[in-house]
């Protein structure tokens, strides 16, 4: 992903440019040699030879994911082919105490399949079987591996598609979706991964395999599903995920929508949700992003716009015709000077070919640049955009916004050259400022892409102390001896220790004569 | 009540006192599922809820959370109950940011009130009001949901954020107050659902909808489970997006399968007339069918399903259900959303056990073949002593170590839920 993806830094305020070999989160390699040889041996023994790979050289492949400044090179890569080899590697990396990550696609942009030097990576890209399209119960059933787009690919001639849609599709895994939690353009109105995703099975850390919910809704007992969705390969890994689908819609209506500026794209977007329209998405671009995707694909968006807007609508012909028009009135209302219309899919592709190569485009007007990903609430758009600005031109860094205007979920493009010196740690010190913005006006530091390594240290920001060590009371349930990706999510490990309070004999306090029990 | 325990009581009421103020001695009205409670205390903020967790965990009370008290008697009767925690004082609805389309309330805020707050602005929040009188952390522990989770899901898909109270009195909040999150883990959805045994819920953030302009109804009658299949599959395979599917099976006469359809005044015409083309029966604006979103309980208390199972089961679960009741001697009413996979049953008060064990074996089996579930939500003591209520539960093991990290000492609710926890 580097290739397209420039050189995504991070933000982290203590990791900062740290190598990541001198940070906790990826281990020391060499000081755990014995117990690694025996998850090889253990590897080797359930699985062909070529799904054990051990050479430096080939291990090097999976030394980093989507976040490429980051590398580390694994002890040992594991490619299993079914749930029961992933199970008896994990279950071997219990036994003898061996950290493992998993890994998907390798397309996440927080550093969640960063590997561990002292551990063992577990690649899902060999079950990449779509088991079951159940179109009479609108569920398909499919292996972690499986390529998001591939499920809605199986679905759309039984009429259905799978609607999570990340703008990396073609290529991020079900398992990686459901462990990031992720969004996409359309989430604004048929929700994220968390929403779609019903059940899975899933191998614990300690190697069992358990099944969470499934084809029925409201499993009795704790809904564990919901917390191993969106929590990074720190809770085991998915081997099977059953998905919701959805039925195609009878109409779509695309619809681009040129501003003079992101105040008044803002301005619309605000006014549109709080009319009660629900669009399946509202995407912006700002004047950076526009010239950078321009550049790359040709998208001819309104020539002289500050921001463009896409607006997408879905849903019963009936139901759709008027939503237009309410939106178009609000465009216009708020002083859009251009609107297109795009009704078939040739039309639709071309304005999403702007917006989805943005990302990619922004390579091309600058060399280096970091993706931040937070969330504000939406009627805060206008000024925290305003506020970006002003970072900016105080700080001479550039920002490329490109993003889900529906939900506030912001990606700002902090734009910089490695080659000059101090460009990056000023970028650095601009995307950890957007952050701060977020979180002041009550938002959150990632929508969709995820903790990580990258954004660990800013979980204090967001967290007490109390809230992280309750989350990590479900952390010690299902992983007491913390070897499911550890040094992701968290800035600190809780020691998970014997459970608290299953007291054998009396407190201490109480033995000593200091306290009364009653 | 012997002496040591008197003592003890004592010593914990002057604790509790001290820590919230409303300490009363628990009534009969007060018990939990015929389990007698011995004080109640209602604190009116989150830090008194931490100071009353905190007392009685220095003094080793078993706990049961309450909201309003409506479905107190769901899930097996807990083990023992020393402290009602009312959370009825903490009624607000704390913000409703209307640009936003978010709520943020108190535990204790009636469901009706925070709808009245947000329907202000022409909103809602889209859990429907399935137990009239439920306050909304009640809602959350017991997973209620009604008619329109076909197009908006329950409410692990509408909660936000949440703040809890551990059982050593420890607060901690997760998720937010923003619609797209990933940071750290989502608890809330560990709450919803886990009758009480797990933390206190005292705030909650929503998101809400808008109010659509019009809605209307479309009927069909249907005489055979078989019939109300292939009419719940047609529907969910029309484009028309449908808010919400519901069956409705009394236990005397034919049945019905209702379709909500929201949205805009000539939206809702045509897609109503759309699917009377499809599928026949009348439609008819405004008004719900008599009983629409009241679970079949609700008029004459007995005993309480809920199944689960997937959408093209439902002919499968209706007729083992209504065979089963029919070889038992005794009347089975069903309702609930064809669209979504779940239906309640409701059996009579006086059926006696051995009639209640065969419709649940028989129920649960066609529910566990279509990968579901079958609950006894409620009902009387004999059938709660004598029916395997919860069924079996995969990951229960999983469910247990989550349980003991939390409340290690079970003084929440302790035997109410799942697996005796
Ligand atoms: C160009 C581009 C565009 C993107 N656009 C979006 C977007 O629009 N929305 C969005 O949300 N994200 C986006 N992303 C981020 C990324 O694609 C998603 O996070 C995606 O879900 C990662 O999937 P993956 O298979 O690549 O997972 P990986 O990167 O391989 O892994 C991600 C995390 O999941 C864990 N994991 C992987 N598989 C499993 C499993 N089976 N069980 C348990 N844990 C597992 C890993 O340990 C890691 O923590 C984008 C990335 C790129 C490069």
């Amino acid at each position: 992903m580097s290739g397209t993806h420039g050189t995504e830094t991070t933000a982290g305020p203590v990791l900062g440019n740290v190598a990541p070999e001198a940070t906790s989160a990826t281990g020391e390699p060499g000081d755990n040699g014995a117990a690694l040889e025996a998850v090889g041996r253990v590897a080797r023994a359930v699985m062909p030879v070529t799904g054990v790979i051990a050479d430096p050289t080939q291990l090097r492949t999976y030394e980093c994911d989507g976040l490429a400044h980051y590398r580390v090179t694994p002890a040992l890569v594991v490619l299993p082919e079914t749930t029961q080899q992933l199970a008896a590697v994990v279950r071997a990396c219990s036994e003898h105490g061996v950290p493992f990550v998993a890994r998907g696609s390798g397309t996440g942009l927080s550093g969640g399949a960063l590997p561990r030097a002292d551990g063992v990576l577990v690649v899902t890209s060999r079950m990449r079987t779509i088991r079951e399209i159940r179109r009479e119960d609108q569920r398909a059933v499919v292996d972690p591996g499986v390529i998001n787009l591939d499920v809605t690919r199986a679905a759309t001639p039984h009429g259905y598609y799978y609607a999570p849609d990340p703008s990396s599709q073609q290529i991020c895994s079900i398992g990686g979706n459901l462990a990031e939690n992720s969004g996409g353009a359309h989430c604004l109105k048929y929700g994220f991964t968390s929403n779609h995703v019903l059940g899975t099975e899933l191998v614990t850390p300690q190697g069992d395999v358990v099944q969470l919910g499934g084809l029925a809704p409201d499993a009795p007992g704790y809904d564990l599903l919901g917390t191993v969705v969106g929590s990074e390969g720190t809770l085991g890994i998915a081997t099977t995920a059953t998905v919701r689908l959805v039925r195609l819609p009878q109409e779509v209506r695309t619809l681009l929508v040129g501003f003079p500026s992101t105040d008044e794209a803002g301005a619309a977007t605000s006014a549109i949700i709080s009319a009660g329209v629900l669009p399946a998405a509202i995407e912006m671009m700002d004047a950076l992003a526009i010239e950078a995707a321009e550049a790359a694909v040709h998208c001819n968006y309104p020539a002289g716009a500050g921001a463009v807007l896409v607006v997408e609508l879905d849903g019963a012909s009936a139901e759709v015709e008027h939503e237009y028009a309410q939106v178009e009135a609000f465009c216009r209302e708020h002083g859009a000077f251009e609107l297109r219309l795009a009704t078939d899919p040739a039309e639709r592709a071309l304005i999403w070919k702007g917006r989805k190569s943005a990302f990619a485009a922004v390579g091309r007007i600058s060399p280096d640049y970091i993706v931040q990903d937070g969330v504000i609430p939406r009627t805060a758009l206008p000024e925290v955009l305003r506020a970006i600005a002003e970072l900016s031109s105080s700080s001479g860094v550039r920002v490329a916004n490109v993003f889900h205007a529906g939900d506030g979920n912001l990606h700002p493009l902090v734009l910089f050259d490695e080659s000059k010196p101090g460009a990056g740690e000023a970028a650095e010190k601009v995307s950890g400022a957007i952050l701060d913005l977020c979180i002041s006006h009550g938002g959150a530091i990632t929508g969709e892409h995820g903790v990580g390594v990258d954004k660990a240290a800013y979980m204090p920001k967001m967290f007490t102390d109390d809230d992280l060590d309750t989350m990590q009371l479900v952390r010690c349930a299902f992983d007491p001896d913390g070897i499911a990706n550890p040094g992701k999510v968290f800035p600190t490990p809780r020691l998970c220790g014997e459970v608290p309070g299953k007291r054998k004999k009396a407190h201490p306090l109480v033995e000593a004569g200091l306290a009364d029990a009653f | 009540m012997t002496t040591t325990s008197s003592t003890r009581l004592e010593a914990a009421r002057a604790a509790l006192t001290s820590a919230c103020g409303d300490v009363t001695d628990g009534s009969p009205a007060d018990a939990v599922d015929g389990v007698p409670v011995a004080l109640v205390a209602r604190p009116a903020s989150t830090p008194e809820v931490a100071e009353v967790l905190r007392a009685a965990a220095a003094h080793g009370l078993t706990v049961v959370p309450r909201g309003r008290g409506t479905k107190l008697s769901w899930g097996q009767p807990p083990e023992q109950a020393d402290l009602v925690l009312d959370v009825s004082r903490m009624g607000a609805v704390l913000d409703h940011a209307a640009g936003d389309l978010i709520v943020e309330t108190q535990a204790g805020a009636l469901l009706t009130d925070v709808q009245r707050t947000v329907g202000s602005a022409g909103q809602r929040l889209s859990l429907d009001e399935a137990v009239p009188g439920s306050s909304i952390g009640g809602t959350l522990a017991t997973n209620m949901s009604g008619p329109r989770r076909v197009a908006v899901g329950t409410a692990r898909d509408l909660l936000l954020g949440v703040t809890v109270v551990r059982a050593d009195g420890v607060v901690a909040k997760a998720g937010g107050r923003v619609v797209k999150n990933v940071a750290g883990y989502d608890l809330g959805k560990l709450v919803i659902g886990s009758f009480g045994t797990l933390v206190v819920v005292t705030e909650a953030v929503f998101r809400l909808h808008p109010v659509p302009a019009a809605r209307q109804v479309v009927s069909v009658l249907f005489a055979a489970a078989a019939d109300a299949g292939r009419l719940a599959q047609q529907v969910v395979h029309a484009q028309l997006v449908p808010a919400a599917v519901e069956v409705d099976w009394p236990a005397d006469g034919p049945g019905a399968v209702h379709v909500l359809l929201e949205g805009t005044e000539a939206g809702v015409a045509a897609r109503s007339a759309a699917l009377v083309e499809l599928v026949g029966g009348r439609s008819a604006a405004g008004d719900l069918p008599a009983g629409w979103g009241r679970l079949p309980w609700a008029d004459a208390p007995g005993t309480a399903l809920k199944a689960t199972f997937a959408l093209s089961a439902l002919p499968a679960v209706l007729s083992a259900g209504r065979d089963a009741a029919a070889s038992a001697g005794v009347g089975l009413t069903l309702r609930g959303s064809a669209g979504a996979g779940v239906v309640y049953g409701a059996l009579p008060a006086d059926a006696d056990v051995t009639a209640v064990r065969a419709v649940v074996t028989r129920l649960r089996q066609a529910c566990t073949a279509a990968g579901g579930a079958l609950v006894v939500l409620d009902g009387p003591a004999e059938v709660k002593s004598g029916v395997d209520t919860w069924g079996p539960v995969p990951a229960l093991d999983l469910m247990r170590r989550v349980k003991e990290r939390f409340d290690p000492e079970r003084r929440l609710a302790p035997g109410r839920f799942v697996g005796g926890i």
